[in-house]
């Protein structure tokens, strides 16, 4: 596990060094047509492929309705016809497994527990094959601190939503508890503001896109400092 | 004066430029060069004829080559082209041993800079063989693949692995288009040049003399293609589709506007076939345009209505998101790169046939609010997608992870 970003920021452990991040894509040159293909690939599949297919939708070009919050899903769904089997990969949480290995295993299971029940496999053309990818993130500074956390929900406006990425999704596979950066800030200062940290766990990063997950900390930020309950 | 970088600041964001000098940092000095088979027409010489002077400004050393190659060498990789996209071609011993000549004199021409050079990118197929015939090469060299080779007639891609097995890399535009190799392949879309004379911003004035040159009625719609005359980009499939709408939407126009490159051959026969197919249709245009035209061809997406690119099979389109950048929703073949920038219902319409085609248009001129809609939705994610500062960001990238042996993270913060 990495240091939560303040931890990382330089001299001052209280300030929060606001970061942003691109995500590079490398194919692993593997990919499934069926359930059973998806599985056996799945299982040795290089870590940061399971990373990317489980996050890195969020970032990538499209309007789709986030129906489905991971690729796996939406492929079974969109490749396979299996709107259940894709229901079930799309509750797989990946904030709850403490490392990609565990969140692999999870997600083999329920592959496994479809395939067990099925009589004929689905097939999908060679067009609309699942294609293993691998990421590579990159870290940015964007030479902005804050440091005070009434400052916090003003520099989560004004910064791009890969840097909402970076500190609200990529931070729960670096910190040691698993949560965002921005939790992870706030537990380490004085105060330790737990009101708001209790807020900002209850914001789902899914289901939304980056922009809507901005606005929505933005106002838990505000709603919850300015109220007084921080 | 202002930079070049400034300028792209001031479209793309300063955020975004400041982040290539960060990825520039580490790269400073680095001897660069990009090998490509002409610096005339096409999306490939178009990227790098910006690539390289901002990464000049990033404090790199870059440069671009191009080889030579007479009439028959140029025939024989149009035939690789077509073969990589899946069509079968014959390729004799006596072709292939003249493009192997081509390349080894080529790269006895262009060996002092080639193997002095920390980092070398490679450009499709055409110079493929310069890694193995450059002697005493010292930098990491990158076969980039701007086409569809998912599905290549076997014994081209057979004959052309062998010369991209050595490579450290490779770049291809879209997952679907990777083929194993024993290497890293990147993933990186290819993207558009906001600032280039394709895709400034025009005075309407300009707009309406194209117009006027070309003898386009402004009070008709327009419907466009602009794409090389090649029978990947489907032009008689454009004609079809333009008569299956005509029928409901009686004053639409068609542009049928190709660029001309040195390396295409082929393009006189499929011009011959469009122009056979137009026929005497006085609303069809069809137009061979000199491949310094970029204005022209900016006009002419600016002056249509809807904007189309019918594509059978497509290593990107950059076209669309051209068009798209102009604030026009496209109507794209479902193929390659296209339905990456075409999102259904949203930027435009994939279709599979000139009917779908010509459906999805006249859906688009008999709701107009929707068509305005589309095309500025189109542009907006053209600007957080396809321009050249988000392709470059990828291009930086790669060579830092090669440079510096990067694995999963890249922390420059």
């Amino acid at each position: 596990m990495r240091e939560p970003e303040h931890e990382r920021s330089g001299e001052d452990e209280s300030v929060f060094a606001i970061k942003d991040c691109a995500l590079a894509a490398i194919a692993t040159g593997r990919g499934a047509q069926n359930l059973k293909e998806l599985r056996d690939e799945l299982l040795t599949i290089d870590p940061a492929s399971v990373y990317y297919h489980f996050w890195g939708g969020l970032l990538r070009p499209t309007f789709d309705d986030p129906r489905y919050n991971n690729d796996f899903a939406r492929w079974v769904h969109s490749g396979l016809h299996n709107p259940a089997l894709a229901e079930r990969l799309s509750v797989i949480d990946p904030c709850e497994f403490g490392d990609l290995e565990s969140l692999r295993r999870e997600t083999v299971e329920v592959i496994e527990e479809a395939l067990d029940s099925m009589e004929v496999l689905p097939w999908t053309p060679r067009e609309r094959q699942f294609h293993f990818i691998r990421s590579q993130i990159v870290v940015f500074s964007t030479h902005q601190v804050v440091r005070e956390p009434i400052e916090l929900a003003d520099a989560i406006e004004a910064a791009s939503v890969s840097s909402i990425f970076y500190h609200f999704v990529d931070a729960r596979r670096r910190t040691p508890d698993g949560i965002d950066d921005f939790r992870a800030w706030l537990a380490d200062l004085d105060d330790g503001y737990p009101a708001l940290r209790a807020r900002l766990a209850g914001i789902d990063p899914f289901f939304q896109t980056l922009s809507e997950l901005r606005a929505e900390l933005v106002a838990a930020i505000r709603n919850t400092i300015e109220g007084g309950a921080s | 004066m202002t930079s070049l970088l400034e300028r792209y600041a001031e479209i793309a964001g300063a955020d975004v430029v400041d982040q290539l000098r960060q990825l520039a940092e580490p790269l400073r000095g680095m001897r660069v060069v990009h090998v490509n088979s002409t610096k005339l027409g096409g999306g490939v010489a178009e990227i790098l004829g910006k690539l390289i002077p901002l990464k000049r400004e990033l404090g790199i050393d870059a440069s671009w080559e191009t080889i030579s190659g007479n009439g028959e060498f140029f025939t024989t990789t149009k035939a690789f082209h077509n073969g990589l996209q899946g069509e079968r071609v014959t390729l004799n011993d006596v072709q292939l041993r003249q493009y192997e000549e081509t390349n080894a004199a080529n790269a006895a021409a262009l060996e002092d800079v080639l193997a002095e050079a920390d980092m070398v990118f490679i450009h499709d197929p055409q110079p493929a063989p310069l890694l193995g015939m450059v002697r005493g090469r010292r930098g990491r060299w990158i076969w980039r693949c701007h086409i569809d080779v998912s599905r290549p007639y076997r014994p081209v891609w057979k004959y052309l692995r062998q010369h991209l097995t050595d490579y450290d890399a490779s770049i291809f535009s879209l997952a679907e288009f990777v083929q194993a190799l024993p290497h890293d392949q990147y993933i990186i879309p290819p993207s558009i040049d906001p600032l280039s004379e394709k895709n400034e911003d025009l005075d309407p004035v300009e707009i309406a003399a194209v117009r006027e040159q070309f003898g386009l009625d402004p009070d008709r719609d327009l419907l466009v293609q602009v794409s090389r005359f090649d029978r990947f980009k489907d032009p008689v499939g454009v004609i079809q589709a333009y008569r299956l709408a005509k029928r409901f939407c009686p004053t639409l126009q068609l542009v049928l506007a190709g660029g001309e490159a040195t390396d295409d051959p082929e393009g006189d026969i499929v011009l011959a076939e469009t122009e056979a197919a137009a026929a005497d249709d006085p609303g069809i245009h069809v137009l061979r345009l000199p491949p310094d035209a970029h204005r022209t061809i900016n006009a002419l997406q600016r002056a249509a209505d809807v904007v189309i690119q019918k594509s059978i099979r497509e290593g990107f389109g950059l076209t669309v998101a051209e068009a798209m950048w102009k604030g026009k929703p496209v109507v794209g073949g479902a193929t390659g790169g296209i339905r990456l920038q075409v999102v259904n219902h949203h930027t435009g319409f994939l279709v599979y046939s000139p009917e779908g085609a010509a459906l999805r248009i006249r859906y688009l001129l008999h709701h107009r609010s929707l068509l305005e809609q589309m095309g500025e939705k189109a542009r907006v994610f053209v600007r957080s997608h396809f321009l050249l500062t988000r392709h470059l960001r990828e291009y930086l990238t790669v060579m830092l992870s090669l440079t510096h042996g990067f694995k999963d993270r890249i922390e420059l913060a």
